[in-house]
């Protein structure tokens, strides 16, 4: 044991005077010289060939001419934007159950849900309340819903002259 | 033989020149001239360069580059000069003025002097030295004596650090460069630049790149990396490493006199191409491919134009390297010319001894 760690200690290994020695060589070859040398161009022709690729097709660019496309430009899925309700396709009534599982995910504070009783003593969504200037986009209230009745927008113009106009009602009347 | 009398060394602002003035009064005003042409090309060839950068940079990482200053961004170079003119010069504290100032001009003085030997076409040429690829390797040297004084005098050690890796790296690679130089002189029996060029007329595969049987490929493709670490471009470019590091030796520099350092590396990238053109890719000579009726439309396109769109070609390849290749350290960069380049290229040229001795090329 101890003579081993002599022999390793006193020995410098050719990667560490500086030399090539290829993947499960221990020693220096000319062959395995050569080989290395070869695919290493080989890898640099490939990279080459990547980076030109993206060159000679401008249909790959991502960049945004934003203000003159404003018109066009649809923001991505992915995109999280401010929260959203979503309704209910036939009836137009939102799918939220006033559960508030959304609003104990939420580690801001963002929203605020205030239920009422309909007509047959049921509890159903009063008020939906999303405070936006405390709101970081991280998206835990959606996944926390039961429902799939909020999603993150596409909208991105979101800036306001006013902390006030942040405060957004989802749902229910304004105050 | 080549048909010189097809290449007259003359044009025809010269001898008009040369007619209508006495002799001495003749003499001075075609080097005014010439040193005007100079440093139009100096001066324009940033211009082109940075907006070329620019562009291809983010063509090749899927993005768009400028796009406001005028059409596809093509005032932007403009737009950046100015921006740089209006910056206020700054010099620290305890620097050597004297050579702090003067390093900057030293740069890009010495790029200016290269190419007064580099034939753009068969009559533009400001002088055609017998020892012309003598005084390029010479005169590029002056550059490595800007950056050193430019680190040496900013008074910062991360100044003198990056000016000490980025000397160390051009003296070490102009070694392949002028062995690669050598190269060529041993093959084509001449140091003039212009001769050089000659030498190559005929098709296009009697360019030193093909006419040298697959080592002439060899050859040129090293030029492409020894320049590459000449110029202290990417991936090569450890003592700046703009990404990730201060500006090496620039760092302490503002204003004009980063201007005058950045026009010195724009202009020797332009150089080192023309030189590529001139040693490998048949200089201002049209390209021909022995058929008649093709070889004779591309003959009628002004061989100036010919130079441009051949250095222009591997100045897109410089660009090209320095979008796609990850930077290397700077003991692999030193192993890299040490034991990988400088070998290979004495290899070539006693190939190319052998070549010449046997008469094959």
């Amino acid at each position: 044991m101890k003579t081993n760690a002599k022999n390793t200690q006193g020995r410098v290994r050719p990667v560490e005077r500086g030399e090539f020695v290829p993947d499960g060589q221990a020693h220096w070859s000319l062959a395995g010289y050569l080989t290395h040398l070869a695919n290493g161009c080989l890898s640099l022709v490939k990279g080459m060939g990547l980076t030109f690729g993206y060159f000679v097709h401008p249909g790959r660019i991502v960049t945004q001419q934003y203000p003159e496309n404003r018109e066009t430009l649809a923001m991505f899925p992915r995109f999280r934007g401010r929260l959203a309700l979503v309704t209910d396709a036939a009836s137009g009534a939102p799918l939220c159950t006033a559960c508030g599982m959304c609003e104990k995910a939420c580690p801001n504070g963002t929203i605020s849900i205030l239920a009422r009783r309909d007509p047959a003593n049921r509890k159903v969504l009063g008020r939906y309340l999303y405070r936006f200037s405390q709101c970081t986009l991280c998206n835990l209230c959606v996944e926390s819903c039961a429902f799939g009745a909020i999603r993150m927008a596409q909208d991105f113009e979101l800036a306001a002259y006013d902390r006030s106009d942040l405060q957004l009602v989802l749902y229910g009347k304004e105050d | 033989m080549i048909d010189t009398s097809r290449f007259p060394a003359t044009n025809a602002i010269g001898d008009f020149i040369r007619a209508t003035l006495p002799g001495p009064a003749a003499e001075l005003t075609n080097i005014v001239l010439a040193v005007l042409a100079i440093l139009t090309v100096v001066g324009l060839t940033p211009v082109a360069l940075i907006w070329m950068e620019r562009k291809v940079a983010a063509h090749f990482q899927a993005r768009l580059g400028p796009m406001r200053v005028g059409y596809h961004g093509l005032l932007q170079p403009l737009a950046d000069g100015i921006k740089l003119i209006f910056k206020e010069v700054m010099k620290p504290e305890g620097a050597d003025t004297f050579v702090f100032f003067l390093a900057p001009i030293l740069s890009a003085t010495a790029s200016f002097m290269v190419l007064t030997v580099i034939p753009f076409d068969h009559h533009l040429q400001v002088t055609d030295l017998a020892g012309g690829v003598l005084y390029v390797i010479a005169v590029a040297g002056l550059g490595i004596m800007g950056v050193l004084l430019a680190g040496w005098s900013s008074n910062n050690k991360y100044s003198l650090l990056g000016a000490m890796r980025s000397g160390a790296q051009m003296i070490s690679y102009e070694i392949s460069l002028a062995l690669l130089m050598l190269l060529i002189v041993l093959l084509s029996g001449t140091a003039s630049l212009r001769e050089i060029v000659f030498s190559q007329a005929g098709t296009v595969l009697d360019w030193w790149i093909f006419k040298f049987p697959l080592f002439g490929l060899v050859a040129f493709v090293l030029f492409l990396i020894s320049s590459t670490a000449e110029l202290n471009r990417a991936p090569f470019d450890m003592a700046e490493a703009e990404s990730e590091l201060t500006g090496g030796f620039t760092t302490e520099y503002s204003g004009i006199s980063f201007a005058m350092f950045f026009l010195a590396e724009f202009v020797n990238m332009f150089m080192a191409a023309s030189l590529t053109t001139t040693f490998f890719l048949g200089g201002f000579l049209a390209p021909q491919f022995g058929l008649a009726p093709l070889d004779r439309v591309l003959d009628a396109i002004p061989g100036f134009l010919w130079f441009f769109l051949k250095s222009y070609s591997v100045i897109f390849i410089y660009m090209w390297f320095r979008w796609t290749f990850p930077r290397p350290r700077v003991d692999q960069l030193m192993n890299l010319e040490w034991k990988v380049l400088v070998p290979a290229n004495f290899f070539l040229l006693l190939v190319a001894g052998l070549f010449v001795a046997m008469g094959l090329v």
